[in-house]
């Protein structure tokens, strides 16, 4: 029996429906679920206050600050490094074998676990290089781990800009360096941007890498050669030794929340970064 | 084919030696020849066309003129062009400083996605020109250069591309008048306008030959016929003819010119 053209549409579309429909389920399930269980435990205190008992009472903000030192200084780490990588493997270089290779190698690199990154890290930050558990070691591990991010996105955003802009300012009598700088990466810069916050996501959810880096000190980090423990380790200790589990769905909801937070921000800056190219 | 050299020689420049002069000129990418031996001299403050068909060099030979084709990685040439007697291969040429002196207007208008006044200021701030007042003069100057101010004057802030398609070729003239260039490179630059558009840019042409010498690529030989004081015809990467306009468009000394003046092929 043959389906009729139209039938076959129509099924198509229900079968796509129904999987993006599933998709968003399972998102706002997850994400409800953990709310529901979390945001009555969230005070003013939770937020302000340092964790007592090893986390069963009191609040997290050594772990929002530790965080933040983490994954803002691994992102200030990697993105001029992915950047520059970015601008050489577009700009400076001819495609080839050379090019093949350094792309081939962001891309393996961005499909190893974490753990691996956290083993590396363990073994070359905190004991090889001295620098024990601390922010700085977590935060060298992880700006590794998202190189590969900002590299490929940046690649993209630069590679989007139309060439013919290229001979337009080569041909107004601009050096290479002036052409990217003035030019490609003023036209880039929404795309790069999104690249970057998508790692601050993936930097901020993660946990093994940190785990094996940073440490799990629970006092307020005072330096950047001090351990301290990020959030999603915080939540990860308090759930799997079954400290507190209302302070374990209390510290998710606010990872969740700023996650959430962020890529919102990153789709943003992409919708404007296609309205622009327009 | 022989090699057919310029016609008519240096004295009837009355003195001046030619703004550019090319000799024994071939281009090539990767193994494909593009252009051939060709002898070429542009004078000082004139306007010569380049007409032939598709793909017999035009293009190339333009872009060689600023070596915007060095950009292309397989872009070999072989001879010389001489720009007021200096080789511009030549190790001491700067290359940027050449094409602010060499100033290009494409086929298809690109203006950059900024504002109209950004545009216009981005070869002289390129060149370190940052006085506020200097490129507002400028950019006023180089908009009336291109027949564009009037319509503009009011709105330099707002986006470039926002400018009908004629409006954004007269920019990206404007864009090039700010360099003060010496030659001024179109290729095709009315290939995609309207006759109104086209003919605000010839007036431009018309009027800023009293300072530059203008080499116009066209595929149209009424465009050629009415807008050039010489005329050179290419096909197949080779210099065919070339000699003034009034001449090669009555009298062309070349079967193949005539035919494709005529327009038996092309």
């Amino acid at each position: 029996m043959r389906i009729s053209p139209k039938h076959s549409q129509r099924i198509a579309v229900t079968v796509m429906w129904a999987i993006a429909g599933l998709t968003l389920a399972v998102l706002a399930f997850i994400i409800s679920y953990i709310l529901w269980h979390g945001l009555r435990h969230i005070t003013w205190t939770f937020l302000t206050e340092p964790p007592q008992s090893m986390g069963r009472e009191g609040g997290v903000l050594p772990m929002i600050v530790g965080t933040l030192w983490v994954t803002g200084l691994a992102v200030l780490i990697a993105a001029p490094v992915g950047i520059a990588a970015a601008i050489y493997l577009t700009e400076y270089t001819r495609e080839g074998r050379m090019t093949a290779i350094i792309r081939f190698g962001a891309d393996c690199l961005a499909g190893i676990p974490s753990i691996i990154f956290g083993l590396f890290g363990f073994v070359f930050f905190v004991i090889t290089l001295g620098m024990g558990f601390s922010i700085l070691s977590g935060a060298l591990t992880l700006a590794l781990m998202v190189l590969p991010t900002i590299i490929r996105t940046s690649e993209e955003a630069i590679r989007a800009v139309p060439k013919s802009y290229r001979d337009v300012s080569f041909g107004l009598g601009s050096t290479r360096w002036q052409m990217v700088t003035w030019v490609v990466l003023r036209s880039a810069l929404p795309g790069i941007c999104t690249g970057v916050v998508l790692s601050i996501g993936r930097s901020i959810s993660e946990t093994a890498a940190v785990m094996l880096t940073a440490g799990s000190a629970m006092g307020f980090p005072h330096s950047i050669f001090e351990s301290s423990r990020t959030l999603s380790l915080h939540f990860y200790i308090l759930s799997r030794e079954g400290i507190s589990m209302s302070n374990a769905y209390a510290t998710a909801s606010v990872l969740i929340l700023s996650i959430l937070g962020i890529n919102l921000f990153a789709y943003w800056l992409m919708r404007r970064f296609v309205a622009k190219a327009v | 084919m022989t090699q057919v050299l310029d016609i008519d020689q240096i004295e009837t420049t009355g003195g001046e030696g030619p703004k550019v002069l090319v000799r024994g000129f071939g281009a090539a990418f990767g193994g494909n020849e593009v252009l051939r031996g060709i002898n070429l001299q542009i004078r000082p403050r004139e306007r010569l066309a380049i007409i032939g068909p598709a793909s017999s060099g035009k293009t190339t030979f333009l872009r060689s003129l600023n070596r915007l084709n060095d950009l292309e990685h397989s872009f070999s040439h072989s001879g010389r062009i001489l720009l007021d007697g200096q080789d511009i291969q030549g190790s001491d040429m700067d290359v940027a400083e050449l094409r602010r002196r060499v100033g290009m207007v494409y086929a298809v208008p690109i203006p950059l996605p900024w504002s109209i006044y950004d545009n216009i200021a981005y070869g002289p701030r390129l060149a370190g020109i940052r006085d506020r007042y200097h490129l507002d003069e400028i950019v006023e100057s180089s908009l009336k250069g291109a027949i564009l101010w009037d319509e503009v004057k009011d709105r330099l802030r707002t986006l470039a591309t926002n400018l009908s398609g004629g409006q954004q070729q007269r920019l990206c003239l404007a864009r090039v008048l700010a360099l003060e260039p010496e030659l001024l490179l179109l290729d095709e630059p009315c290939s995609g306008l309207d006759p109104i558009s086209t003919a605000k840019i010839e007036d431009a042409m018309l009027e800023l030959k009293r300072k530059y010498s203008i080499v116009l690529v066209t595929n149209n030989t009424k465009q050629a016929a009415r807008a050039s004081d010489r005329t050179a015809f290419f096909f197949m990467g080779q210099l065919v003819e070339c000699g003034p306009t009034r001449q090669v468009f009555t009298n062309p000394a070349n079967q193949r010119t005539s035919d494709y003046i005529t327009g038996h092929f092309g």
